[in-house]
């Protein structure tokens, strides 16, 4: 059934026994490649730009990276809100794949070993910046507020990365599972009409907010491990 | 004949394993209607209480997410069989 309906945990297309290359691999590209062409093409434009008379491609361009800009800010506070120059990429890229599902692609978020990339490297900036930056009060923060909790706290900052993982993944493959269902499934009447309502809510409300979540605790997070 | 079984099995506990998203739905509702009162006392706070109950509701989503990932495991990548 799983291979008739293409609901699987990895969107195999060919390979070695181990080696993978996947629809997620595929689909990144895709995705990367999208990016990429827009920020390049941001880039020719920007040197039209005229920083006193904003029109067009400038107005859309600077409230974009200004309202993101003031969200990492009220989280981050002023002195680290450097943070943000990564997440605006991840927060698009993450974006980006869960609004995939409009154009028929298989969403890069519904495949684990995706998300867990992602929260791994949250999990790396949270206790390497909390190392550099933090210093003592880093380490002191493992044995507070007694030695006893160590364990309690070594498990504490283990879990955000699973949660953040499985967060991501568990919404989105539920609601691409639910839309390939009801595609392969559905009489050809209900497929004209009800995979808007469908799309609107999974890919366009839940991907946006889902991806406004990983950002918003990712930061919550790398923040709470950091001195003021 | 085990084979058949293992797979019974499987279906049913993947049902059951949906079923913790019964207690997230209760949690996330007391969430939002408590959003919703506090923005009836304060309206000028909509902004910074609707982001804040749609990051607790996130949160609190968390539990049923394990249980959906557990009964897709048990459907889709069944470590029994």
């Amino acid at each position: 059934m799983a291979d008739e309906l293409n609901i699987s945990f990895y969107g195999y297309l060919f390979g070695l026994e181990n080696l993978w290359f996947t629809e997620t691999l595929r689909n990144i590209w895709i995705i990367s490649g999208f990016m990429i062409l827009v920020a390049v093409l941001v880039r020719i434009n920007m040197s039209k730009w005229n920083p006193d008379k904003p029109t067009g491609v400038q107005n859309a361009v600077e409230t974009v990276i200004e309202i993101f800009h003031n969200y990492v800010k009220s989280l981050m506070g002023d002195k680290y809100a450097f943070f943000g120059n990564w997440f605006f990429t991840v927060f698009f890229l993450i974006l980006f794949s869960n609004l995939a599902g409009f154009v028929f692609l298989r969403n890069p978020t519904a495949d684990i070993t995706f998300t867990f990339a992602f929260s791994l490297s949250t999990f790396a900036i949270i206790h390497f910046s909390g190392m550099i930056i933090g210093g003592a009060s880093y380490w002191k923060g493992f044995i507070s507020p007694h030695p006893v909790m160590l364990p309690l706290n070594l498990i504490g900052d283990i879990a955000p990365a699973i949660s953040l993982a499985f967060r991501l993944f568990g919404n989105v493959v539920g609601g691409f599972i639910i839309v390939t269902l009801l595609y392969n499934m559905a009489p050809v009447v209900i497929r004209l009409f009800i995979p808007v309502v469908i799309h609107g809510y999974f890919d366009l409300f839940s991907g946006a907010l889902q991806a406004f979540i990983f950002l918003t605790l990712s930061m919550v997070f790398i923040r709470s491990k950091l001195p003021d | 004949m085990g084979y058949e079984i293992v797979l019974a099995a499987s279906a049913i506990g993947a049902g059951l394993a949906v079923l913790a998203g019964m207690f997230t739905a209760v949690g996330q509702g007391f969430a939002a209607g408590k959003a919703v009162e506090g923005i009836a006392r304060q309206p000028e706070a909509r902004g910074s209480l609707m982001s804040t109950m749609l990051i607790g509701c996130a949160v609190a989503e968390t539990s049923g997410i394990y249980g959906l990932v557990i009964a897709l495991i048990l459907l889709f990548a069944n470590p029994f069989i």
